[in-house]
């Protein structure tokens, strides 16, 4: 078993391809792979910290560019923009950064049951280390229960980690509300917040939330993959947790990636220019996607909140008597790339635990779906989505049939 | 969640476009349930015997990913002509084998699929008042697999408060 040349061969000739799994991976725009291609081999191939021109350049175009992330952020300082390879190393080096070079303000770790893999196994980890980790959990639409979370918070916390919006259900959480609880309960506890599926599409402010940490991703907002960045306020203690030659960004070793910091920049800045018009834009058309699926499908829910309370991209829907690794196959075959919330890659049958702690069924949950639209994306692109839906769903429920019932 | 790569061999991805014999028997002789939509996979598996305890046609439904639905179906060509104790014999590796391959977090499809097809074997009997004597009395791995994924399933329901 290896290859899989025949699979993508099936697909033949496509009337039209959709892009909606920008949860796992994205397509990178033309306007954005050219703004990263002078930095491959004519500007700036330098390493940053060398004394000679193509250096000097590499540390101008990456001081630019953090100057610029701080800018859209709300940082005081470029210096508190720390670029690492991604949404995971960032998470990994804010947890495991914060408690370790902390430990002594307490043990307890503060994190919501649907944080994401890169913040819960790390506290998992950590746990060796002596740490406790205190999940709160959610409602039905992945709210964090500030009830619990205030009989939770103690002056044992060190470290808080709550994501601003939930990457798979949309949930745009209180995070200024939960940065307050945490520090009236534990001032000296560190917040970190996972903004990689806020930025680009809610007002996000460090300063205005209160956070001490906050970890931002670049193919979340169609820029290239590898590279992200996490905000560090200044003046917050964190221990590096790799190890090497440190060059500009004092938190991360190795040689900087000029071009993939420089494609994060483009994404940015084009995230932001015309940011209502943007927003405005993906949120219409999700909720034409929504409300196309439910008023078209039956026995199809919603998981996550409506409207202002669900970040502008985020689609994701259950249908029953259809399992989700056969629809994303299905709808594969017919050009719209999605991705499912189904145990259906494991052994252990465990679905989506974000899922899971708003209360869904398994079976609820194993028919998952998950996509996100850009501002690339069209009218016309959704009607054909809906189309492909409704018709995948009704042909694998025929495999379903009666079920012997 | 580790996602393993799904390297699906082109038979599963023709049965999955193309499931043979499909759907609900309604002159079934016997038939038989083995998996749990909480497990994200179930199967059912409807069997039609003729003269000589000759399987004359099989079908299924099935609630699960392309590598389920593809191992049911080819399990129901596959006992097609063959006497039920000639189609209790076979293994979930020849199912495998039959639909070229299987990627390993798929080897419970395969598994399933026999599960289900000896449950409606006994069934059969049962139905009958018959107990042959080359079926065993304790349940085989297959259908071992297919009780304890569905023991799992209530087991996890429980513990997360889901119902099924």
């Amino acid at each position: 078993m290896g290859r899989v040349e025949e699979l993508i061969k099936a697909h033949g000739e496509l009337e039209r391809e959709v892009y909606l799994d920008f949860e796992n991976s994205s397509p990178v725009p033309s306007e954005i792979v050219e703004a990263m291609l002078p930095y491959f081999n004519r500007i700036a191939y330098g390493n940053p910290t060398l004394t000679h021109k193509p250096g000097w350049e590499a540390y101008e175009a990456i001081w630019k560019s953090a100057e610029k992330i701080a800018g859209f952020i709300g940082a005081r300082e470029p210096e508190e923009i720390n670029f690492t390879p991604g949404e995971t190393e960032a998470n990994n080096l804010a947890l495991m950064g914060a408690a370790l070079k902390n430990r002594r303000n307490g043990r307890k770790i503060i994190v919501s049951e649907i944080e994401p893999l890169s913040v819960l196994h790390v506290c998992r980890m950590l746990e060796n280390y002596g740490f406790i980790t205190v999940k709160v959990p959610v409602d039905g639409e992945g709210f964090v229960d500030l009830e619990e979370l205030k009989r939770a918070v103690d002056r044992e916390v060190v470290l808080a980690s709550f994501m601003s919006v939930n990457n798979e259900i949309g949930t745009i959480e209180p995070i200024k509300e939960i940065v307050e609880i945490v520090k009236d309960r534990s001032p000296e506890a560190i917040f970190h917040t996972d903004a990689s599926d806020a930025y680009g599409r809610i007002p996000f402010h460090v300063e205005r939330l209160g956070v001490d940490l906050a970890t931002i991703s670049s193919y979340k907002i169609l820029g290239p993959r590898g590279v992200g960045a996490l905000y560090v306020r200044s003046g917050v203690p964190l221990e590096k947790i790799l190890e090497g030659q440190f060059g500009t960004q004092k938190l991360w070793p190795g040689v900087e990636n000029t071009p993939l910091i420089m494609g994060f920049y483009s994404a940015s800045e084009k995230a932001f220019a015309n940011f209502e018009r943007n927003v405005e834009h993906m949120r219409r058309l999700r909720d034409k996607l929504i409300n196309g699926i439910l008023e078209g499908v039956d026995e199809a829910i919603l998981n996550g909140p409506r409207d202002d309370k669900r970040a502008p991209d985020n689609v994701n829907v259950s249908f029953l008597k259809c399992e989700g690794e056969s629809l994303t196959v299905e709808l594969s075959l017919k050009g719209v790339y999605v991705s499912s919330g189904s145990a259906c890659t494991r052994r252990i049958l465990q679905p989506s635990h974000v899922l899971l702690a708003i209360g869904r069924r398994f079976e609820e949950a194993h028919g998952s779906i998950l996509m996100k639209v850009t501002r690339y994306h069209t009218d016309e692109d959704i009607d054909y989505v809906l189309r492909a839906i409704r018709e995948s769903v009704a042909r694998l429920r025929t495999i379903y049939g009666s079920m012997g019932g | 969640m580790s996602r393993a790569p799904l390297p699906y061999s082109p038979k599963i991805l023709e049965l999955f476009r193309n499931p043979k014999n499909l759907g609900r028997m309604d002159d079934a002789d016997a038939w038989a349930v083995a998996g749990n939509p909480a497990c994200g996979d179930m199967i059912t598996f409807y069997l039609k015997v003729g003269e000589g305890e000759v399987v004359e046609r099989a079908s299924f439904e099935s609630y699960g990913c392309a590598a389920n639905i593809a191992t049911s179906s080819i399990l129901t060509e596959m006992v097609k002509g063959k006497t039920l104790r000639e189609a209790w014999e076979i293994s979930w590796k020849q199912v495998a084998e039959e639909v070229g391959g299987l990627p390993s977090v798929k080897f419970h499809c395969g598994v399933l699929a026999v599960g289900a097809m000896r449950r409606a074997i006994r069934e059969y009997y049962k139905r009958r008042g018959e107990t042959p004597s080359w079926i065993p009395k304790e349940p085989t791995f297959e259908e071992k697999q297919a009780l304890e994924e569905e023991e799992l399933a209530k087991r996890l329901a429980k513990r997360i408060g889901g119902g099924i």
